[in-house]
Order: structure tokens, then C-alpha cells, then sequence
């Protein structure tokens, strides 16, 4: 609690104490004795964009509805908004807003009517702004044209999209969003991440999971890993990114002329040189290293092509395989 | 310092007072303190969970199908009865049948005692069945209890939709009755049971106080049904066991041998409702029947909130 909440936070009004949501030592064993979630201590700050990792089948979704109250821990505490779950549901859950594993709708309902049913659920609700509510969620997410056909008719892009209105009808102070681009097209993805930065920047904390490491790497401040039911890691996406296994990252040429560009940059000291079709990559030696751009004007002097040169920034991925190794497999 | 603000309740109130602030500002259309729970706003989800039992398709099909008893009741009578003869010889067939073609009115009384052993509990045991294992199976029950809907609100929002249904579906049959008896057959006075004339108006008084007795016989199936929706993640299986469970009591009724609990089998005093039709009203079988069928409602329906609230959401 005393320690400064790392969060770039990007705005002036959003608290900078306290965690959205807050696990300590969080058990799910199921009835069969499987152990899906193992003494879990996760932090998620006020304001951050956090994301949360892991293969499939390593406890994610037990641990969102967990923190949702849909289950309850065997043992451990899980805080939402600073209040113990599941006991505090009724005052904490109107302030938050949910998209857990996939949407689910009423075929038989229209969008909008869908909206209004999971709005009238919600006993803080307003009936009276009730259809204003929906109308502006539909607009928020692209829905306003097709908000009066049947949810049967709807895509999976867009089902997913009136799941994520639902999670919109109030002003919330934590959004979970499990998987929020699945089934989306690369264009619906883009905007997916662009509410997801407004919403942050309006002070809402953003818990997302996803296994898409790059859609995390591109909006999230924090990322936690799991791996069959542990916690591998958390912090910043900074933080995590620099614990992959080269943190300064590979020398990467891209070139017409492979084979030159591996002659010469052997000469010039760099070791464990991977050619694959125009690209070169290579380990900057750990002492003297050569000025990058003398390495560049020594290619081009010895008749190398060069497209592109500089060095790979250590991105997550590199620090999850590292993590979770490098098989992607299901946890058993 | 920080321990302090560790106390929950004073970081909770800030936390609230900074939201609404913060809401408050950019958000004009919530102003503030307009997330506060009341009375009103609590019956939204009894009003949406009504509505929507009576938008799915199926709910019409099956009152449809309640709709259709009388009408083919009636005009069987009436094409049998159309060269002067009577029904069935004045013997079998549902009670009062024989009456019909003197009076209308007697349709509503004989739809009711040939839908009340099958057509009207099946009805309800799907709707019933289906209330929350549905939900579970489409997935949108963990969206109704992040909304957050609460457990027991939500079980009693679907224990009143399923009793709507229930009085519904017995109006149904009541008004479809009456409409056909009234254009196939005269109406006039109801001689009762006992042998005493009423007029028709309170023939017609008779006749809701009869799909009064009826609509109630079917709360320990609709308890029954919400039940066995709690303990399965699926629609069919859940409509299927409630089904199940009505033909087996039925069943089990009929055996001379099996009398020993046939008093507290739910349909065991569902033929009381004729008792209405004394002069004067004779209360024993029918109090017998609301006494058990509150029963059902109190053992089944303790049951259903025990295992819903307690139970892991995993669908």
C-alpha cells in the first residue's frame, strides 16, 4: 500500500494509492482437486492499463470470476475497488464494468434490448436515463445501425461489441475485459485499443487479459504472466520487457546480401549471426562493442545493400517465452 | 501514515467521494448520488424478467398450444353433439363434459380438468426448468450477477416470472374456454355440483375462483422446476428432470399400494378444484392443496436459494 503506484497515470485527478483489485494468497481448487489458481498475489493499481498473461488453462478466468464474486475462492481474499469479494458484490460490482470470457446474449432480443435487460439488472441503475444509457453505450462501440436487429443476426465481432457496451452503461471505475478483441477484425481491434486509452484516460483502471502479447504491449502500463495457476510475475510493461533473457536486445540488418552481411559483421566481432531470407541478426559482444554506426558504414563500405539496421527492442514476448517457455501448450 | 488509509472503510468513502466527483464532472447526465438503490430501481429486474419469458418464442408456442385445448375440446363436442346425441354415452372423458352443450361456461371447467394433469404442469416445468439453467447455458447469468442482479433477487425476479407464467397459462386456457364455449354453445345459470342454480354471473365468478385453485396447484412444479434449474448448467436437462419428475409423480399416484405417500405428492389434490363448484364450498381438499403446494414452495424453493446462492458460476 505505501509504495507509489508505478503507473504512468494519465490523469491529474486519478488516485495514485490503492489497487483497483488486490489478491492475497488466492486458492481455486476445484471439486475434482484440480488446483486452478495457487496463492495468487496480484496487484492491479489504480489507473493503469494492466494486462494479464498466460496460456490458456493457467487460471486467468478462475481468477476474474473470482474477483467478479461468480466463485468462491477455497482459500485467500481478492479486494475489488478496496472491498473484500465476494461478500461486497452489491455495493462494488455497479462501479465495475465486465466482458468475461466472451459475450453472451439474449438471441431472441435486440441489441438494444439486450443492453436494457443487463441494465435493469443493475439496481443502482437509473430507469429514467436507462434509454439514454444504451443509446450512448451503442454509439460507443459502432453498434447504433444494427442496435435493432436480433442478437441471433449478430457476428461474432459484433456480439462482441454489445459485450463490451454492456461493461459501458455506467460510468465505471474498473473495467475487466477478458479477451476483448476475440473474433474481432484487425480494424475493430484498432478501435478496441483506442476506447481502451480513452477510458484510461479518463482515470477508469483497465484490467484486460489477452494472449495477443503485441494488443498488450500497446496499451498496457502493467502485465502480470500466469502459468498454471501461479503468478510468474508482475510490474511494469517496462519492468517485464527488460527481464527478457537479452535485455539490450539483438543486432538486426535487413539486406539483399545475407551472406555479405554476415562476413563483415563476423569481422567486425558479432557473435551467434542468424540468417534468415533478407534479415541478419546477430549478439553485439558484451565489451567494446563497435559504434552501431561504424558497423553500419563498415556494410555499406564492404558493397552490403542495407534496408534497414538497428537493434531489436526486448519486447514481451521475448520476456514471456522466457517465462513460460517456449511451448505455447494447454495446462492439463 | 499508510496505516491509516489501510482501514477499509476510509478508503472506501474517499474512493466513493472521489468517483462521484469525478463522474460528476464529466459526466452531466449522472448527476450525483443517482446510484443509489432504491425500491423502484430494485423491481426493474422483476418487470425485464417477466417481459422477457413472455418474448421468447417458446412461451407463445406453449400457450398457444393451452389456447388450442378448449377449441378442440369444443368443437369435438359439438360436431359429436350435432345430431342431438350426448357425450361419450354420458359416461367417460374429463369432468363436466357431459354438461357442455347445455352451458359454455362448463368448457372452462372441463379444459381445466384436461389440461391440469399434463398440458398446463409440463408448460411450467419448462419454463420453470429453464429459468436459470437457460441463463447458465447461454451464458448471460454471469452477466446478470456482475450487473450486479444478487443471487436471491434474482431468484425470486425468476420464481415470479415462473408464477406469472403460471396464472398466465391457466388464464389461457380459462379465456380460450370461455371464448369458445360462449360461440359454440349456450350460456345461461350453472347448475353446481351439489345440485343447487346459480346465476351466470357468478357461474363466471365460480369459474375464476376455479383457475384461481388451478393457477395455485401449479406452484409446487414452478418451486420444483427452479430447483432442479439450480443444480444443472443446462436448459433441456433441467426441463427434461422437472417433466420427468411430474409423469413419475402422476405415476406413482395412480398405485393403490403406494398410498402411504401419495398425500404428499404434488398433484395428489389437483382435482379439489371442483370442490369449488359446492354450494357451499367444500374447503377440505382444496385447503389440502394449498397447504401442500405451499409446502413444495417453502422446502423447494429454501432449497433452490441455499444452492444458488452458494454455487460456483462456471457457465
Amino acid at each position: 500500500m505505501e509504495e507509489p503506484a508505478a503507473a504512468p497515470a494519465p490523469a491529474a485527478h486519478v488516485p495514485r494509492d490503492g489497487a483497483a483489485l488486490e489478491t492475497r494468497g488466492l486458492t481455486k481448487r476445484y471439486r475434482g482437486g484440480q488446483l486452478a489458481v495457487d496463492r495468487l498475489d496480484l496487484r492491479v493499481p489504480r489507473g493503469s492499463v494492466f494486462g494479464f498473461l498466460g496460456p490458456n488453462g493457467s487460471g486467468k478466468t478462475t481468477t476474474i470470476r473470482m474477483a467478479m464474486g461468480l466463485i468462491e475462492p477455497t482459500s485467500g481474499t481478492v479486494e475489488v475497488l478496496g472491498a473484500p469479494m465476494p461478500r461486497s458484490a452489491r455495493r462494488v460490482l455497479p462501479r465495475v464494468g465486465a466482458l468475461i470470457e466472451g459475450p453472451a446474449l439474449y438471441g431472441f432480443l435486440s441489441g438494444r434490448d439486450n443492453l436494457t435487460r443487463f441494465d435493469a439488472a443493475d439496481p443502482t441503475a437509473d430507469p429514467r436515463t436507462r434509454a439514454a444509457r444504451v443509446g450512448a453505450a451503442l454509439d460507443r462501440v459502432g453498434l447504433v445501425a444494427a442496435a435493432g436487429k436480433k442478437a441471433r443476426a449478430y457476428s461474432l465481432g459484433m456480439k462482441q461489441r454489445l459485450g463490451l457496451a454492456a461493461a459501458l452503461l455506467q460510468p465505471r471505475e474498473l473495467l475487466v475485459l477478458d479477451e476483448p478483441t476475440n473474433g474481432l477484425d484487425p480494424q475493430g481491434m484498432r478501435e478496441i485499443r483506442t476506447l481502451v486509452r480513452e477510458l484510461a484516460a479518463d482515470g477508469t483502471t483497465v484490467f484486460l487479459s489477452s494472449h495477443l502479447l503485441d494488443e498488450i504491449e500497446q496499451v498496457c502500463t502493467h502485465a502480470a504472466v500466469m502459468a498454471q495457476g501461479r503468478l510468474l510475475t508482475q510490474g511494469t510493461v517496462a519492468e517485464l520487457a527488460g527481464l527478457a533473457a537479452s535485455a539490450r536486445g539483438r543486432l538486426a540488418v535487413t539486406t539483399p546480401d545475407t551472406a555479405d552481411a554476415v562476413r563483415v559483421l563476423k569481422e567486425q566481432g558479432v557473435t551467434d549471426l542468424v540468417a534468415a531470407f533478407d534479415r541478419v541478426t546477430g549478439e553485439l559482444p558484451d565489451r567494446d562493442a563497435p559504434d552501431l554506426a561504424d558497423l553500419n558504414a563498415a556494410l555499406v563500405g564492404a558493397g552490403v545493400r542495407v534496408r534497414a539496421f538497428g537493434r531489436e527492442r526486448a519486447s514481451l514476448e521475448d520476456a514471456f517465452v522466457a517465462l513460460t517457455g517456449e511451448g505455447f501448450d494447454v495446462a492439463g | 501514515m499508510w496505516r491509516a488509509e489501510r482501514s477499509p472503510g476510509r478508503t472506501e468513502r474517499r474512493a466513493e467521494e472521489r468517483a462521484e466527483g469525478r463522474y460528476g464532472r464529466l459526466d452531466g447526465a449522472v448527476p450525483a448520488g443517482a446510484r443509489a438503490v432504491s425500491p423502484f430501481r430494485q423491481l426493474s429486474l422483476f418487470r425485464s424478467e417477466i417481459g422477457t419469458v413472455f418474448r421468447r418464442w417458446r412461451t407463445l408456442v406453449l400457450l398457444g398450444v393451452l389456447a388450442a385445448v378448449p377449441v378442440l375440446v369444443g368443437v369435438a363436442v359439438k360436431v359429436e353433439t350435432g345430431d342431438g346425441g350426448t357425450v361419450g354415452g354420458g359416461g367417460g372423458g374429463p369432468a363436466f363434459l357431459s354438461q357442455v352443450t347445455n352451458n359454455g361456461l362448463f368448457l372452462v371447467f372441463t379444459s381445466l380438468a384436461a389440461t391440469l394433469p399434463f398440458f398446463l404442469p409440463m408448460a411450467v416445468g419448462v419454463v420453470a426448468g429453464d429459468s436459470l439453467a437457460g441463463e447458465a447455458a447461454s451464458g448471460t447469468l454471469r452477466y446478470l450477477l456482475v450487473a450486479p442482479a444478487g443471487r436471491t433477487r434474482l431468484l425470486l425476479a425468476k420464481l415470479t416470472s415462473t408464477l406469472v407464467f403460471c396464472l398466465a397459462a391457466t388464464m389461457v386456457v380459462a379465456l380460450s374456454a370461455l371464448a369458445t364455449g360462449a360461440l359454440l354453445f349456450p350460456l345461461g345459470d350453472v347448475t353446481l355440483l351439489s345440485g343447487t342454480t346459480v346465476s351466470f354471473g357468478e357461474g363466471l365468478l365460480r369459474a375464476l375462483a376455479v383457475a384461481g385453485a388451478v393457477a395455485l396447484s401449479l406452484v409446487g412444479i414452478a418451486a420444483l422446476g427452479l430447483f432442479v434449474s439450480t443444480l444443472t448448467n443446462s436448459g433441456i436437462a433441467a426441463m427434461a428432470t422437472t417433466v420427468g419428475l411430474l409423469i413419475t409423480a402422476q405415476i406413482v399416484d395412480q398405485f393403490p399400494q403406494l398410498a402411504a405417500v401419495q398425500p404428499y405428492l404434488f398433484p395428489h389434490h389437483w382435482l379439489s378444484f371442483a370442490d369449488v363448484l359446492r354450494q357451499p364450498v367444500y374447503w377440505d381438499q382444496l385447503l389440502d392443496n394449498f397447504r401442500l403446494q405451499a409446502l413444495y414452495a417453502a422446502v423447494f424453493g429454501s432449497a433452490a436459494w441455499a444452492r444458488f446462492t452458494t454455487k460456483d458460476v462456471t457457465a
